[in-house]
């Protein structure tokens, strides 16, 4: 059917050779046959075999590059779609044999007009890494231009080539690292992920810890002076974080939004950047989406109670407010039962011990086993990190012991050993009515607890430990192996407290034990009886080993401290895969501790000049975007071009200055972002550059908080999109040619500098004194659309095209 | 069915994943993720499949689980429903859809709308249609929207009726405690539109009361930003049916709890029999009916059968999950709905310590249990007048009865 002329039958074929290969059957023999459709016209036909062809292609490498040269004409195609998924086809075809090509039409792609097709290039680039690792210095070229992208939809794919190709080239995120988090909320979801993932390591490689200061009060002397310098500007917006680089305050308020995701990954995700880079005091802004999370699937659910396990751990107060959350239903799965009791007891304090209390009191009585053991665990941790309720619970499961269920019993009956080892004080009635309990459990491991506990106490029971003793005796021989040890363990003991009752007993056990099966039983008989009966060999008096018996067997032991099993997890970056299995996994990338002193901060600045961050902010963020200008450019750009736009925007700055010098200290407040949102401003062109300048920053701005002028406007930009020049910028052009409209009015040169400044102050939602000048402006602005925009859209294109 | 797409990967990796099916008691209790030697195994649990998605190295798990649970909602999306014989059946159309959500292990275009231009969805009309004009369902060129800012919604949507639906749903979970008091309850909200409006709206609601949502999270259409500000959401809405928002509203405030459970249950350890016995009320319900009761009580394993009389509904017991379900229907304030009778017990099986819990369902129409309001709905950027409709459901979430 497959060399029939007609599409449907061509298409009828494809679909049961895709059935075959769906169900793992193997299909390979038919490899020729398909690969000659690959130039079939009908698109579906073509999908077909470009599915099939990445499967089989690694196996059959000859015949798969028959198909190459159908690639590169189609890499050629004017259809973007086309374009992009030859690209993706021919970048999954596993044959060493065409890494050349692929290399070249990733270059060319990365190039390409259309955003899709880079970012199609963006995602082969680790594909080829994958398949050739010596392409490495090449494709970080690429990819260091694709990082460059602005659009929102390569940001994401780029970044993810960047982790998994060169994720040790942290400097090539520096120039990028504003614009990232400027973009960062408009990124699709899994591009957010991992671009948060990446700052994340970023953060902690570049900034200096923000806890320092509470850890230590004397660190602070140490830090690097420049924060401090920084400290009085940022005093008033950042009092909680006196300390905070700007960039990284930048990146957790960018961040921030994205706690309201409706995808969990990027909650989580937030969450852990929070938990790992943010100040203490700001840590807890995280715990109410996570929350929120656990209104999800049941995997959802998993993988965040276990998040909040570890981070409960070391910060109890983060989910305090929400403990009623972790309450346990009975329609909870077994696992995520166990999760939510090992929060609720990592979770308890003086105060809430009693609601947790009461809780874990009706979990005792339910159906689900290993639940009803772990809850009855976390009593006993409850009761030994907190003092205060230690009687309440040994009373509690003291009373548990006249349970009818074996398996509850059991369970409190090692659990009160441990309690009691932390304060084995008066509880004498216990001990006794736990020796009573020797002949109604079964369960080996509570009589061992039992056994263990009459022998280390055995001093306040004289009369009724060797009685146990002799019954264990009698029934030696069927009990378990760790039964029998502990039984050892006893009459040893007794033997050395209380010899006239016990020595025969002791040595009776002993001989049974010497001829057991277990060869770990044989051996601690041999053991013991060496120590307690040297007598036995011919030397006659006591060794010195003997004499010191009752140092060696009676000598205090340290108390358990029950813990969290999640303790340890905190080497793992939270929400990872690593961290879940609690195993390294495979290609971890650990997290960087933070450095002592932070690095240059200046390498994050995109610019040519070195400024001074301190002293006039504003005039830095001038620079910056003018320099992000001349990059973009670059290309086209004649150097005297550059150098023209330098000089005309020192031109500004100048002025700028003058400005900044009038207004209050108010603005000190707002010029971190500022020039945050100065740098994420896009390219312009030399004529209309400064009115553009003006403009982009605002319509950055004003896309997120969309105003509802913008509805106005919409319409027109939308229909615009046709026009074939959208495609290179798509994402851009609307919105200047929207936004040109208002700066553009403003013809005047000697007001520039000026509105400049409004942009600026309107771009602040901080100080509300400086609204004012800016809304009647603002309502100017917006009528006279047309005719200027028009004009700008001229200018732009050309350029564009080039 | 298998897809690969780094490079192909032996399907007895599976096998690790089938010992922890057997090991694990039901479905619900197998880990979401299972390490093996070489891989790692991230599964999801819907409509009784599992998703099963293979790694080779780090990845942020929730990652996975979220892109697993998005692929079924793509299905879901397409086929109207996600079952087994309904994969098989379209297994081309699933093949494709994989084909351009994921590329080399990363998410490509996950928005139902936008593959939905790319592939189209299955119907017969489409089928015939196709058939005589041997067209394909497969679209040719690139989304529009995919370039867009706005990935979310298609370009040169058109109605004939423009309809914007809004439904409330909020969902009380509950614990009630034996004697009656609440343990802990908080309202878990939805807003699900279905909008099906020409062009390109831009819609923004706000609510009489804002101030009761504790924590939101929105649909990446909602702008963020006014929010903020003004608390109303404002958005260029997706075409069809999504989700809007969701909204908790948690602990710290008061939740009304609308129902009563008065209960005894007795099993007695001798003479192998045990009592039960159940009454409904209303509480705090403004004036509405509450409608759809059903109460389920897993019970213990030593129960043999149910003699129970009610006086409204019916009730089954299922002897192999010992299942007691109750459908009571609608709550009549005049004569509240109650169940009696007996309960026999294995007899010689160890005594039951303690009582089970009462799972309750319910729905309110036309009540948000919270109090919660839309105020109004503008839209701009259109010219015509849509039609609008706000609809409230209160609904059992989590609504545990303890006995």
């Amino acid at each position: 059917m497959l060399d029939s002329n007609k599409d449907n039958l061509k298409l009828e074929a494809m679909k049961r050779i895709i059935g075959m290969v769906a169900k793992g059957r193997e299909a390979s023999d038919l490899f020729p046959a398909v690969v000659k459709n690959v130039v079939s016209k009908n698109i579906e036909v073509k999908k077909l075999v470009y599915v099939y062809l990445v499967r089989y292609a690694e196996e059959q490498q000859d015949l798969a590059l028959l198909s190459i040269s159908t690639f590169q004409r189609a890499l050629k195609d004017p259809n973007q779609l086309i374009r992009a998924s030859a690209l993706r086809v021919l970048s999954s075809i596993r044959v060493t044999m065409i890494v050349p090509i692929v290399m070249l039409a990733i270059k060319d792609a990365a190039a390409d007009m259309s955003p899709y097709v880079r970012k199609t290039a963006a995602h082969a680039i680790p594909k080829l890494y994958s398949l050739d690792q010596d392409q490495k210095e090449e494709l970080i070229q690429v990819l260091e231009k694709l990082l460059y992208d602005k659009t929102t939809l390569v940001v994401g794919s780029a970044v993810m080539a960047f982790e998994e190709v060169c994720p040790e080239r942290i400097d090539l995120i520096h120039k990028n690292f504003r614009k990232l988090c400027s973009l960062l909320v408009d990124v699709d979801e899994w591009g957010q992920v991992v671009i948060i993932n990446m700052l994340t390591r970023y953060a902690r490689s570049q900034f200096t810890d923000p806890n320092l200061q509470d850890v230590d009060e004397d660190e602070e002397s140490k830090r690097p002076f420049y924060e401090d310098e920084n400290e009085v500007d940022e005093e008033q917006q950042e009092k909680r974080a006196p300390t905070l680089d700007p960039d990284h305050r930048l990146l957790l308020r960018s961040a921030k939004p994205l706690l309201q995701s409706r995808n969990a990954a990027v909650v989580l995700s937030v969450a852990q950047l929070y938990h790992h880079t943010a100040p203490r005091s700001e840590v807890h802004q995280v715990a109410k989406a996570m929350i929120r999370l656990l209104r999800s699937h049941r995997e959802v659910q998993d993988i965040v109670l276990t998040s909040i396990a570890a981070t409960a751990t070391r910060r109890k107060v983060m989910f305090e407010p929400f403990l009623k959350s972790f309450f346990v239903r009975s329609s909870d799965a077994t696992h995520i039962k166990l999760l939510k009791l090992e929060i609720l007891t990592s979770l308890a304090t003086e105060s809430s011990v009693g609601i947790i209390l009461r809780e874990l009191q009706t979990y005792v009585a339910a159906h689900d086993p290993p639940f009803v053991a772990a809850a009855i665990q976390a009593i006993g941790r409850c009761a030994s990190n907190i003092k205060e309720v230690t009687d309440t619970c040994l009373n509690g499961l003291v009373s548990l012991l006249s349970n009818k269920d074996q398996a509850v019993v059991a369970e409190s009956v090692v659990v009160i050993k441990k309690l009691l080892q932390t304060q084995p004080s008066a509880h004498r009635e216990i001990i006794i009515q736990m020796a009573k309990l020797v002949d109604s459990v079964t369960v080996p491991q509570a009589r061992a607890s039992i056994l263990w506990l009459l022998g280390e106490y055995s001093e306040r029971v004289p009369k009724i430990a060797p009685d146990v003793l002799r019954k264990m005796a009698k029934t030696f021989t069927s009990e378990e192996d760790i039964v029998k040890l502990q039984v050892m363990t006893l009459a040893v003991k007794l033997c050395l407290t209380n010899p006239k009752q016990t020595k025969l007993l002791c040595q009776y056990v002993l001989q049974l034990a010497k001829y057991d099966q277990n060869y770990d039983l044989r051996d601690r008989a041999r053991f013991l009886r060496h120590i307690i009966f040297p007598a036995d060999a011919e030397s006659g008096g006591p060794t010195r080993l003997s004499k010191q018996a009752k140092k060696i067997f009676l000598a205090p032991k340290p108390a358990p401290v029950p813990e969290s099993h999640f303790k340890d997890r905190e080497q793992f970056q939270l929400g990872s895969l690593s961290h879940y299995i609690n195993t390294k996994a495979n290609g971890y990338q650990e997290l960087p501790p933070f450095p002592l002193e932070a690095p240059d901060p200046k390498a994050r600045d995109v610019e040519t000049e070195p400024q001074v961050m301190e002293q006039a902010p504003l005039f830095t963020a001038k620079k910056v975007s003018s320099k992000k200008d001349s990059k973009f450019y670059s290309d086209t750009e004649s150097p005297e071009d550059e150098s023209e736009e330098d000089e005309n925007s020192s031109d500004e700055d100048d002025d700028d200055d003058e400005e900044e010098e009038d207004s209050s200290s108010d603005k000190d407040e707002e010029e971190d972002d500022n020039e945050d949102e100065e740098s994420s401003g896009l390219e312009e062109k030399l004529p209309k550059k400064v009115v553009k300048s003006n403009a982009k920053p605002k319509s950055d701005e004003e896309e997120e908080e969309d105003e509802s002028d913008e509805d106005d406007s919409s319409s027109e930009s939308v229909s615009d999109s046709d026009s074939e020049d959208e495609s290179s910028e798509p994402s851009s052009v609307p919105k200047k040619q929207t936004r040109n409209a208002k700066p553009a009015k403003e013809s005047t040169p000697v007001v520039k500098p000026k509105s400049n400044l409004d942009l600026l102050l309107d771009l602040d939602d901080v100080s509300p004194a400086f609204t004012p000048i800016m809304t009647p402006s603002l309502g100017g602005f917006l009528t006279p659309m047309s005719t200027p925009s028009s004009q700008v859209k001229t200018q732009l294109f050309p350029d564009i095209q080039v | 069915m298998e897809k690969h797409w780094k490079s192909v990967i032996s399907r007895s990796v599976c096998d690790y994943f089938f010992d922890h099916q057997r090991k694990a008691s039901s479905p619900e209790d197998i880990p979401p993720v299972i390490a093996t030697p070489h891989h790692y195994l991230i599964s999801v649990y819907r409509s009784s499949m599992f998703f099963v998605a293979v790694c080779t190295t780090e990845v942020a798990p929730l990652f996975v689980v979220e892109f697993l649970h998005r692929v079924v909602d793509t299905f879901e999306d397409y086929f109207s429903e996600c079952t087994e014989s309904i994969i098989k059946e379209h297994y081309v159309v699933v093949y494709e859809l994989l084909d351009e959500m994921l590329d080399n292990g990363f998410p490509l275009a996950t928005e139902s709308n936008i593959l939905k231009e790319l592939i189209k969805p299955p119907n017969i009309l489409r089928t015939i249609a196709n058939t005589v004009t041997g067209k394909s369902n497969v679209s040719s060129t690139l989304p529009s929207g995919q370039l867009s800012n706005i990935p979310w919604r298609r370009t040169g949507v058109k109605y004939t009726n423009n309809e914007a639906y809004f439904d409330m749903i909020e969902e009380v979970d509950a614990i009630i405690d034996k004697s009656g008091s609440t343990v802990c309850a908080e309202i878990q909200g939805y807003i699900d539109c279905c909008i099906k409006l020409s062009g390109m709206p831009d819609l923004s609601l706000s609510f009489v009361n804002p101030r009761l949502f504790d924590d939101v999270s929105f649909h990446p259409c909602v702008r963020f930003k006014r929010w903020e500000s003004e608390r109303v959401l404002s958005f260029i809405p997706p075409d069809g049916n999504f989700r809007l928002m969701s909204y908790h509203i948690g602990s710290q405030s008061i939740v009304a709890i609308p129902v009563y459970v008065r209960h005894s249950l007795c099993l007695r350890e001798s003479g192998s029999g045990g009592r039960l016995d159940i009454t409904l009320g209303p509480k705090q319900t403004l004036g509405r009916t509450i409608e759809n009761v059903v109460l389920e009580i897993p019970m213990p394993k030593s129960v043999l059968n149910c003699g129970l009389v009610t006086n409204q509904g019916k009730y089954t017991f299922d002897p192999v999950s010992k299942l007691l379900v109750w459908e009571v229907g609608r709550i009549d304030v005049t004569k509240l709905p109650n169940i009696r009778g007996t309960i026999s017990l294995q007899s010689g099986s160890p005594p039951v310590e303690a009582n089970p819990s009462i799972n309750v369902k319910f729905t309110i129409n036309q009540l948000a249990v919270s109090g919660l309001k839309v105020n109004r709905l503008d839209m701009y950027g259109e010219k015509y007048k849509p039609f609008k409709g706000v609809k409230y459901i209160t609904k059992a979430g989590k609504f545990q009865v303890r006995m």
